[in-house]
């Protein structure tokens, strides 16, 4: 087996045990990033030399007797919306082009330290802003299936860089399914911790009520790895919450015996793929078998939750993208006359189309007149969708639901219909509305080539949950090692 | 929602956000679109709803008092597009 192809835990035995180097890891992860990513643009910066030295470093210390990270030699990918030191960190945004952080964020120290070999920055929509990776200013990335088609959004390169094995594990972060979908359309696994459960400290802000990372794998037992190595209070962040950490493996193999699991009903309605609801049933069908109780449940205002978030995001976002200005970091326009035509001949320039429309629509909801009919309204109408997540959990553990209605689309399909792509959203923007923890696992291929995902929602802060669901369904099938055949360029 | 060319001038001033003519068009047809679609809420009755702004409430965060390190003045100025010793420089702002 192709030692890239090894479960995160594994690699990271392999490099602690010096079985394999963490030199000769970093090398083959940058051999194929060269081979494939020309095909697939999953990566906008690499860490070529530095990977390299930050690998001779680790084997150096191990080689010392020093006790290796529990993601010792493990490559992974970063989203390009958290601030490395030293390292271009654009939001696939022509406005931080040239933008080089001089700190790291937190999770960016906290896998350093865990060991982890840093590979390089991916595509995503720009600002995450988007469901396809469609919206970078530096072109799409293509998903490893089909590469006529998107790899989901906005965490797209990431995603596509795990399921092609360009990286092992990566970070993405999750404003309103911006792990969990692309996770879905690329086959590999992708958890939205609770919000608070992960310092944001160096996460680019685009919602900052709703945004959250979390780790993209290939397996449900790297994902909570991975979450372990980056979860915590951050003086840095006061909207991390001060809860203890729990230790995400010691469940993890407890199985489904036990569970409550709930069907929201409303997940299964107009306009999902047949073949993504078939396999989501079927997944159902598989945890019941593995001893879990269902019952259906009721989550009455998930068809207002893409509604509500179209006003809360995009508010939060203008407010949040103020601070490109031209004045102390990013781009700023040549030539203009006078203060504000900077400001907005800056801004012109540097925003792509759908972040700019989303700063009008939040600067419209915000605006006086039309604060309360837009902005108050949609949060009145976020408490109702908090409160019906907050009902279903009293007589369940965890809710099963597909990730998204349908397998990867086209490129270019939805591209100029912005209402279109935002409706991608409609089965995870509730869970970003309500602070909650999910996970997206894969369960299925439509047409036999396209992946499908089953989400699991948890309580807050309960992912130990969420990851002991998703690990007792991946126990009982195999579609987590299905792997796409990828061409070169 | 009517949404027409005077209501996008007003947000894209208030965004400082510019517009080519072409833009000015192509908002007025999607900002229109995408709040008939936000509309939907109203047909909700949330009359006793209290707002939820966030998803943990009611909570404030202290540190102690204590004098803390900052980043050098260099890291902030680091990325800056224009600067004069130890500022930024922006166009003149008083005529």
């Amino acid at each position: 087996m192709e030692m890239l192809d090894l479960p995160a835990h594994e690699l990271r035995d392999a490099v602690a045990g010096r079985r394999v180097s963490a030199r000769e890891v970093a090398e083959r992860s940058l051999v194929r990033i060269e081979r494939l990513d020309p095909r697939l643009k999953a990566f906008l910066t690499l860490r070529k030399d530095a990977a390299l030295r930050d690998a001779d470093a680790l084997d150096a210390s191990i080689a010392r007797g020093e006790p290796p990270g529990p993601l010792a030699g493990v490559p992974m990918a970063l989203k390009d919306n958290l601030c490395t030191r030293g390292v271009r960190t654009t939001c696939a945004s022509r406005i931080l082009g040239n933008f080089v952080p001089t700190y790291d964020a937190t999770v960016v120290e906290k896998l350093r330290a865990a060991g982890a070999l840093l590979v390089g920055k991916t595509n995503m929509d720009e600002f995450a802003m988007g469901s396809s990776t469609e919206n970078s200013a530096f072109g799409p990335t293509l998903n490893p299936w089909d590469v006529t088609r998107v790899p989901g959004g906005s965490s797209g390169g990431t995603t596509a860089a795990v399921a092609a094995g360009l990286a092992t594990a990566g970070l993405g972060s999750d404003t309103g399914g911006s792990i969990r979908q692309p996770a879905s359309l690329c086959g590999v696994v992708g958890l939205k911790p609770t919000y608070g459960r992960v310092s944001r400290f160096g996460l680019v802000a685009f919602a900052s009520s709703l945004d959250q990372i979390g780790p993209i794998t290939r397996n449900v037992r790297d994902a909570a790895l991975c979450l372990q190595a980056i979860a915590g209070p951050d003086p840095r962040d006061s909207t991390s919450a001060s809860v203890e950490t729990p230790d995400f493996l010691r469940d993890l193999e407890a199985g489904a015996k036990g569970l409550r699991l709930g069907i929201p009903k409303e997940y299964f309605g107009a306009g999902i793929d047949p073949e993504v609801a078939s396999a989501v049933e079927a997944a159902i069908d598989v945890l019941r078998r593995a001893g879990a109780t269902t019952q259906e449940v009721s989550l009455p205002h998930t068809d207002y939750g893409i509604a509500a978030y179209y006003v809360v995001a995009p508010a939060e976002a203008s407010s949040n993208l103020a601070r490109y200005d031209g004045v102390r970091y990013g781009l700023r326009a040549a030539d203009t006359r006078g203060l504000l035509s900077m400001y907005e001949e800056t801004r012109r320039q540097g925003f792509g189309r759908e972040v700019s429309r989303r700063i009008m629509l939040g600067t419209f909801a915000l605006s006086s007149g039309y604060y309360d009919a837009y902005y108050q309204k949609a949060l009145k109408v976020r408490r109702r969708i908090k409160d019906d997540f907050d009902a279903a959990f009293g007589s369940v553990d965890a809710l099963v639901c597909p990730t998204s209605p349908v397998p990867a689309f086209k490129l270019g399909e939805k591209a100029d219909d912005p209402l279109q792509m935002y409706l991608a959203d409609v089965f995870t923007v509730c869970l970003n509305m309500a602070g909650l923890p999910g996970i997206s696992v894969p369960c299925g291929l439509a047409g036999g080539k396209l992946p499908i995902g089953l989400q699991i929602l948890g309580r807050a802060f309960d992912e130990s949950t969420v990851l002991r669901v998703a690990r007792a369904y991946e126990r009982e099938t195999d579609w987590h090692s299905r792997r796409p055949e990828v061409a070169e360029a | 929602m009517k949404v027409d060319p005077a209501l996008v001038d007003h947000v894209a001033r208030l965004a400082r956000l510019g517009l080519t003519p072409d833009d000015r068009l192509r908002y007025v047809s999607e900002l229109t679109r995408i709040l008939a679609y936000v509309e939907k809420l109203n047909t909700l009755d949330v009359a006793g709803a209290e707002p939820l702004v966030h998803p943990f409430e009611g909570r404030n965060v202290f540190r102690p008092d204590a004098v803390q390190a900052s980043p050098p003045p260099e890291d902030g100025l680091a990325n800056a597009p224009d600067r004069i010793e130890k500022f930024f420089k922006v166009p003149k702002v008083i005529e």
